[in-house]
């Protein structure tokens, strides 16, 4: 150690929860430093322990945890014994922290300026002029616009991100020393996200507080930290900076990590990934943790648990094989050759989207009257072909989810059509359309909430067979759901098992066999893999694509996941604000996006590669309510180009190529000089 | 052979039961239900209550089942006037029924409570306080004898309460281990320090405790009158007693009439939204808008014009005060749904929008089918907090009701009824105060461990509750 005592020092953190008889061991042995001004991130799947051993530092844990062993040195002083009135004091003054979801951290009846107000005044009392100017200075401080009238607004007024900004401005009231944020960009937006880490960076940088990141996202990790430690199953497994971290991961869970990772390069190719999920923590482990998902796991790893080997003054690595010599390349990727066909023009597409309006009305006043609409869609015209993945990328609220409900008819829509196999699905009759049904599937975002948690998993798959196909013999519809379950690579008794007994990847796994019951040409994915961690949403990616490759399924793929956009699609669509404002091909598109909003949203998506770092266009604000969006382009009041025209008229799609077209006038404009 | 009679209250009980037991094996199959009731099995709290709860059960069940008495069984002595219908429970307790005194008489006094002529054997009268036709009719000077006599026949009855508890406690045990393959004495070592995960000790004292009790209020009550006479001689003790019957069957057929209408109607507004939504929303805050006691009165006054108009329809008193408990329970129902229905429409309006759902309507299902499969299992919960929830709030109502003459029939038993009389009672001078007193114990002790009890289903069936145990 050269210098001195870094602002926290654990040592040894061990944290339970649950019964004393069988614990979960959520936090086993931690040991970190982080010194003054630094970011330190904590990397890790969802149920590995980092939320746990931020709410230990904080002590702060649910009324079923408490720390068993270890130390917390806080600027020099332990934090385990300090007496709970000592404790208050600290948290929220010299130690701040902010969570993941802006929206459950504020209260919705008080105005932001009362709740940053009460932060002021705790920990600088004062008169009242006073806390009223340090509130405003905070609001400066974390880039709130027109902080005069903010302070009077109150949380429901404000977007997320800017929420999310508030927060932060609380916990700056006490002038940390240390700030934890939990997951704080997870609810946002990537431009939102790019927007609300560079604030971080910003404020660390005028401020000297070191900040706890914890993360589940190697890009944001990339982004902002100065030093990386990966947890997994309650201890930090790797620990070194930033650079050697991105450039040379040692543990071999880090390097799956990175290769689980969709991505273009990757088009065409299986995902490497981890298999299982991470071990249940209520066992006392005897070997190492990671050895039942480890590839490379030898003798030696099944005799001991590994411990931690230094490989520097504050680096290190927990694995029995550090030294040894592994595959030259690391990752053994199953390349098969790139099966990317160029599109058949010739082919009639499987659906085809029209003009595709969903309106909905906003009702006010006593007789509810409709004084407006909120165009969630806004005219759409999307063609999907057999065998192949259309992408609808855009940011939450464009009505990207809206639209896909309204294709499988599940949202009434106002107008337009959905031609598929000859029928318009808009113009079935109810008992007609119950038939068609069975082609058109949907999966859903979250697992959890998409299946009954009281149904059995058998009957769960065999729902869609028995509407489709009356109830069936018990025998045959039995032996179909074996089936079934056996292709997406579930073993057979799950049939008679809950929901709830499966973790989040499995789970998605019996959401894909109950779409694919009844046997459909085309599913609607409605962003299936953005409630998963990454090893697990690279299983779920290679299962869609086998499917896709194997049965000549279609896809619409819902999400705003760049990578996995780059990684699974053939076209894409980006959505903004209810319209789409670009559409071709995922090479047209990702690689040489045209569209301003295209183009701030491809650069605000944070990559790992650190030496492919690109200038982010920073977007300004939030997108607008699709109730009253903006007059002529939607996108005109956050746009850098935004001329004249674009404040009155709205732009009409430009053909670029066979398969391209933008929405913009700066578009229109270069392509006319260009042809003159 | 007694010839039975099925009133209309009992033949709901009896469909009660059914359903309950039904209910009972639909769950052990279901882990999401049968998880929470094995969270409530494992509560001190509620196996406690259970105990308590179960005793009423008992009484309440065994006067549900009614007869006319064989007329040659008894007909000396004139147990019952023919045509007169009894329940189980009566024949289990003649003496408590048939001891009649002329008027009101203080807990296990040996004479009246107020003065009154008596005619002595010479033809005089004096003015003074009656001996009791069979309150201590067994002393010859109750002056001397009674505190010695009462002391001797508590200490008899919690001697037999005592033994009989051990015999029961023992039995119990005994099963215990049979079935945990345990020795006796490692089994008991086991229940006695608590270490079992249903919570036996708990069981076996307020068993033990209920035993002791009951002995020796039977002890004391077979010679003397344990909580004193009414107005017209009859037993407090015995009214209170018949009363949990009332009491039961309030609390839980107003449920049985109330729970259709509430989920069906709660489930579709939710569901469809748009006018089915409109109507029944309109429906229930119509009917909340009206004051439910008018409701009531307006309901019981005239069923009582009919019951008047039609007196030749009914067989019995017994009969007429029964279809009058019906009705009761059936008005009560009417304007009690409201709460659970709203409730369920929120629920309903939540679930529609969950993606298992859409993903049924993705499948072309009925809606028939999603509400039955997706929707009612989904709020089966709630409706059976409610249900547990409402029982204590509906025997209360009872004793309300009863109180304002709108409630049972005045010839039935019912804590409301007594509480009602305990009105003139209270003026009098010296004060009757054991009316009232009983039917306060026996309301409390019911209505607290049926509300201890509901705490804790609410607990166990409570999500958020759950992992932080």
């Amino acid at each position: 150690m050269s210098d001195a005592l870094p602002l926290l020092r654990i040592r040894n953190l061990t944290t339970h929860l649950g019964s004393r008889q069988r614990p979960v061991r959520a936090v086993a042995g931690l040991d970190l430093d982080i010194c003054q001004g630094e970011t330190f991130a904590l990397l890790g799947e969802s149920g590995c322990g980092k939320s746990m051993a931020a709410l230990s530092v904080m002590r702060l844990l649910p009324p079923s945890g408490r720390i068993v062993d270890g130390d917390i040195l806080f600027g020099g002083s332990s934090l385990i014994d300090l007496e709970e009135r000592e404790m208050r004091r600290l948290r929220g003054g010299r130690m701040g922290m902010i969570f993941q979801e802006p929206m459950t951290s504020l209260n919705a009846v008080l105005t932001i300026g009362d709740q940053i107000g009460e932060a002021v005044s705790l920990r600088d009392p004062g008169s009242r002029g006073k806390v009223r100017q340090r509130v405003m200075e905070l609001l400066r401080a974390v880039g709130i616009p027109d902080p005069e009238r903010r302070t009077n607004e109150y949380p429901h007024q404000l977007s997320g991100g800017m929420k999310q900004r508030v927060m932060i401005a609380i916990a700056l009231a006490g002038r940390p020393e240390l700030l934890i944020a939990d997951e704080p960009t997870t609810a946002l937006d990537v431009t939102i996200q790019a927007q609300v880490l560079s604030l971080l960076k910003d404020l660390q940088r005028r401020t000297g507080m070191a900040v706890l990141l914890i993360t589940h996202d190697l890009g944001v990790v990339s982004q902002v930290a100065d030093r990386v430690a990966v947890m997994y199953a309650g201890q930090i497994i790797e620990m070194t900076d930033r650079q050697r971290f991105f450039d040379q991961p040692t543990h071999p869970y880090s390097q799956k990590l990175f290769h689980s990772l969709p991505g273009r390069e990757k088009q065409g190719s299986r995902l490497d990934v981890i298999k299982g999920s991470v071990p249940p923590l209520d066992q006392e482990f005897t070997r190492c943790r990671f050895l039942e998902r480890c590839e490379r796991a030898g003798e030696a790893c099944t005799e001991r648990a590994p411990v931690w080997q230094a490989t520097g003054t504050r680096s290190g690595v927990r694995c029995l094989l550090i030294g040894q010599a592994q595959d030259a390349d690391g990752h053994r990727a199953h390349r098969s050759p790139a099966v990317m066909q160029s599109r058949v023009t010739e082919d009639p597409p499987l659906l085809k989207v029209n003009d595709l309006r969903v309106h909905f009305p906003i009702h006010r006043g006593l007789l509810r009257r409709v004084v407006g609409y909120v165009k969630a869609v806004d005219g759409i015209d999307l063609s999907i072909y057999k065998g192949r993945t259309l992408a609808l990328v855009g940011e939450s609220g464009c009505g990207k989810t809206t639209a896909g409900k309204a294709i499988l008819q599940l949202v009434k829509p106002t107008s337009g059509s959905a031609l598929f196999g000859g029928h318009d699905l808009v113009k079935l009759r109810a008992a007609k359309l119950r038939r068609q049904r069975a082609d058109l599937q949907i999966i859903f975002q979250d697992p959890v909430a998409s299946m009954n948690p009281r149904m059995l998993v058998g009957d769960i798959v065999a729902e869609g067979l028995r509407a489709q196909m009356g109830e069936g013999k018990g025998a045959v519809l039995r032996e179909r759901v074996l089936a079934l379950l056996n292709q997406v690579g579930l073993p057979g008794d799950a049939v008679d098992r809950y929901p709830h007994e499966f973790s989040g990847g499995q789970r998605q796994r019996i959401c894909i066999a109950r779409a694919l019951a009844v046997d459909p040409g085309f599913i609607v994915c409605d962003e299936p893999t953005s409630a998963l961690d990454v090893s697990v949403q690279a299983q779920i990616l290679n299962l869609l694509k086998d499917l896709q490759d194997q049965q000549g399924l279609s896809y619409l793929f819902i999400t705003h996941n760049i990578s996995v956009v780059s990684y699974l699609a053939h076209e894409v669509a980006v959505m903004y604000l209810g319209r789409i404002v670009e559409y071709g091909t995922v090479d047209e598109v990702l690689g040489a996006p045209r569209h301003p909003y295209t183009r701030a949203l491809l650069s605000a998506v944070p990559t790992i590669d650190a030496r492919d770092r690109r200038e982010v266009i920073k977007l300004e604000g939030d997108m607008p309510s699709p109730a009253n969006p903006p007059a002529g382009c939607h996108f005109h009041p956050r746009c850098p180009h935004a001329f004249e025209r674009c404040l009155s008229h709205y732009p009409e799609p430009v053909k670029l190529s066979a398969t391209r077209t933008v929405s913009c006038f700066v578009v229109e404009a270069e392509r006319e000089t260009r042809l003159q | 052979m007694p010839q039975f009679v099925v009133l209309w209250t009992d033949a709901l009980i009896l469909l009660l039961v059914v359903l309950a037991l039904g209910f009972a094996r639909y769950a052990a199959g279901r882990p999401h239900l049968r998880g929470p009731w094995r969270r409530v099995v494992r509560s001190r709290v509620g196996m406690g209550t259970l105990v308590v709860l179960g005793f009423y059960l008992v009484v309440g069940l065994l006067d549900s089942v009614h007869f006319y008495p064989p007329a040659s069984d008894d007909d000396i002595s004139g147990q019952s006037a023919p045509g007169e219908v009894m329940s189980l429970f009566d024949s289990l307790v003649p003496e408590l029924r048939m001891r009649r005194e002329t008027t009101y008489s203080a807990p296990l006094a040996t004479h009246l409570y107020a003065k009154e002529t008596i005619e002595l054997g010479d033809g005089t009268a004096t003015r003074g306080f009656a001996r009791l036709k069979f309150g201590g009719a067994h002393l010859t000077d109750p002056a001397v004898e009674k505190t010695g006599d009462l002391i001797r026949l508590s200490l008899s009855g919690l001697l037999k309460g005592v033994a009989f508890s051990l015999v029961v406690g023992n039995l119990i045990l005994m099963f215990l281990a049979v079935r945990a393959g345990n020795s006796f004495g490692t089994q008991a070592k086991h229940v006695l320090s608590g270490r079992t995960e249903v919570p036996w000790r708990v069981v076996l004292s307020t068993l033990g405790l209920m035993f002791v009790l009951i002995f020796w209020s039977a002890e004391l009550a077979s010679k003397y009158h344990l909580l004193g006479t009414d107005k017209v001689g009859e037993d407090v003790f015995y009214q209170s007693l018949k009363s949990i019957r009332t009491g039961l069957v309030i609390g839980t057929l107003t449920t049985l009439v109330m729970l259709p209408v509430a989920v069906l109607l709660g489930i579709m507004a939710g569901y469809f939204r748009g006018w089915v939504d409109d109507v029944i929303q309109y429906v229930y805050t119509t009917l909340n808008s009206i004051p439910g006691v008018l409701l009531i009165a307006a309901a019981i006054l005239m069923l009582q014009i009919y019951m008047s108009n039609h007196e030749n329809e009914f067989n019995s008193l017994v009969e007429r005060a029964d279809l009058r408990l019906l009705f009761l329970c059936i008005i009560l129902g009417i304007t009690s749904w409201t709460g659970l229905c709203r409730l369920l429409r929120g629920e309903a309006l939540k679930l529609r929008e969950m993606e298992y759902v859409q993903a049924a309507t993705a499948f072309g299902v009925g809606h028939l089918r999603i509400i039955v499969r997706h929707i009612l299992p989904n709020v089966l919960h709630i409706v059976l907090i409610a249900v547990v929830l409402d029982f204590s709030g509906l025997v209360l109502a009872e004793a309300v009701l009863s109180y304002v003459n709108i409630g049972v029939d005045p010839t039935m038993d019912s804590w409301g009824n007594m509480i009602n009389s305990a009105r003139l009672e209270m003026a009098r001078e010296p004060v009757v105060w054991w009316s009232l007193a009983a039917a306060m114990l026996f309301m409390f002790t019911l209505v607290l461990c049926a509300n201890l009890f509901s705490d804790v289903v609410r607990d166990a069936f409570d999500p958020r509750l759950r992992d932080s145990r």
